[in-house]
């Protein structure tokens, strides 16, 4: 029967994609719970050493590290993009995007210029399309990332802090909220902004260095600014899987509702055709 | 009651202790220090080696560490390691493997090899043995 080949072609390319989404929405469901114990290992460490850093901010140390000193002016913002590798997770990129070339037009109508600095292919490929000035990427970064892959951007962005030609640097990712909910979250990395002084701490004090201050402070930053970089990096990740988990959810969902229009449609034509045959063979019938 | 002092360890990977302790060891670039309740506000460097958490008398929990960070506040001691493993996982294959690994790095003296990593990768196997070692003394 020739009735609706194409409806039927039709169902059974839905069909298949409906299995692929399927399929990629169960592997994002055990990726994410695995990203999400890491995410939750890690951030101990990034809390502890976060709070060292506020500690510092109060003492009155003999040395002032460069990152805790304010600049008067900010000329030059170094901005560290952290994306996804892949797609196919919802607007989970475009909602970063969007929300960072917002904050970038408004520092451009400051006068204050940009660099950045992208970690992941979404991201990469994004800016070079908007012509922002990339000055660093990395990417490719896999579901386990490690320090190793982003010490390059970041030892980029600093040394640049350093020479003096960035004034500020900035990193923007999306925060784990839960799994239907990620926030794209801009924060400020360097120079450290201290928080409210704590009762305990107030007072002039200051740390005993061992062997100095200049060489503990350099290695505390850095590492401090590490952590910050990668705690962002892992809970986008999680975030990712998250968001498509829920995108591809959705989708086989669509594809399901679809496939069930299509196959009423199919069914009231071929009934309409074997009606139409019936009706024609009762009037050939009646007419001998 | 003794005086205790809070403690915690991380490394990136993880929380790795947290709690009450009477005193704390760990090895500091200049040497190894030991870190009673109400120390002066303290920060240095850590180079490869134990960290050891005394807990109470006769009971103390060693740590292994390749270097890192330690802040001391009056009733917080804080350990950023770089790895810290329980003193009692390492496996002594491996450090073994990586001495011999670093010892024969540095013996070929005309390979291009990073003279300074090897030494710093041979410094690490040996430490780690020595826990190893004084573990196994304790045990017995």
């Amino acid at each position: 029967m020739a009735v609706g080949k194409e409806i039927r072609t039709k169902i059974a390319s839905i069909k298949n994609t409906q299995k692929i989404t399927r399929a990629m929405e169960m592997v994002a469901a055990s990726k994410m719970r695995k990203t999400q114990d890491r995410m939750r290992a890690t951030r101990p460490y990034a809390e502890k050493i976060a709070k060292i850093i506020k500690h510092l901010a109060h003492a009155h140390p003999e040395y002032k590290h460069p990152f805790l000193v304010e600049k008067k002016q900010c000329k030059r913002i170094g901005l560290i993009v952290i994306s996804s590798d892949r797609g196919l997770c919802g607007g989970l990129n475009s909602n970063l995007f969007r929300k960072t070339v917002a904050q970038m037009q408004q520092w451009n109508s400051e006068q204050i210029e940009i660099d950045i600095c992208t970690i992941g292919q979404k991201g990469a490929g994004y800016f070079r399309n908007i012509s922002a000035n990339i000055i660093g990427q990395s990417e490719k970064l896999g579901d386990t990332p490690h320090l190793a892959d982003i010490v390059g951007i970041i030892k980029i962005m600093l040394d640049g802090y350093e020479q003096g030609t960035i004034d500020e640097i900035h990193v923007v990712h999306n925060q784990f909220v839960n799994t239907m909910k990620q926030d794209p979250q801009i924060k400020q990395l360097v120079p450290v902004k201290a928080e409210e002084i704590q009762e305990e701490l107030k007072g002039s004090w200051d740390y005993i260095y061992e062997p100095d201050a200049v060489d503990v402070l350099d290695a505390l930053m850095v590492r401090y600014i590490e952590s910050i970089v990668l705690q962002g990096l892992i809970e986008n990740n999680a975030c990712e899987q998250a968001a498509r988990m829920v995108a591809m959810k959705s989708a086989s969902d669509n594809a399901g509702t679809l496939i069930d229009e299509l196959q009423l449609v199919y069914n009231k034509a071929r009934q309409a055709a074997i009606t139409q045959e019936i009706s024609e063979i009762v009037a050939g019938a009646a007419a001998v | 009651m003794t005086m205790t002092v809070h403690v915690d360890i991380v490394s990136a990977e993880g929380e790795i202790f947290s709690g009450l302790a009477e005193m704390v060891f760990a090895p500091a670039e200049m040497g190894e220090v030991g870190i009673a309740p109400r120390h002066a506000p303290f920060i240095s460097n850590l180079v490869p080696g134990e960290v050891r958490v005394k807990v109470s008398e006769g009971e103390s929990h060693p740590f292994y560490v390749s270097g890192g960070l330690i802040e001391v506040q009056p009733h917080l001691v804080t350990i950023l390691a770089d790895t810290v493993i329980r003193a009692a996982d390492i496996d002594e294959s491996v450090a073994l493997e990586a001495r011999a690994r670093a010892e024969e790095a540095l013996a070929d003296k005309t390979a291009s090899v990073d003279y300074a990593k090897a030494r710093s990768e041979l410094a690490q196997a040996v430490m780690q043995l020595q826990t190893l070692n004084r573990l196994r003394r304790r045990s017995r």
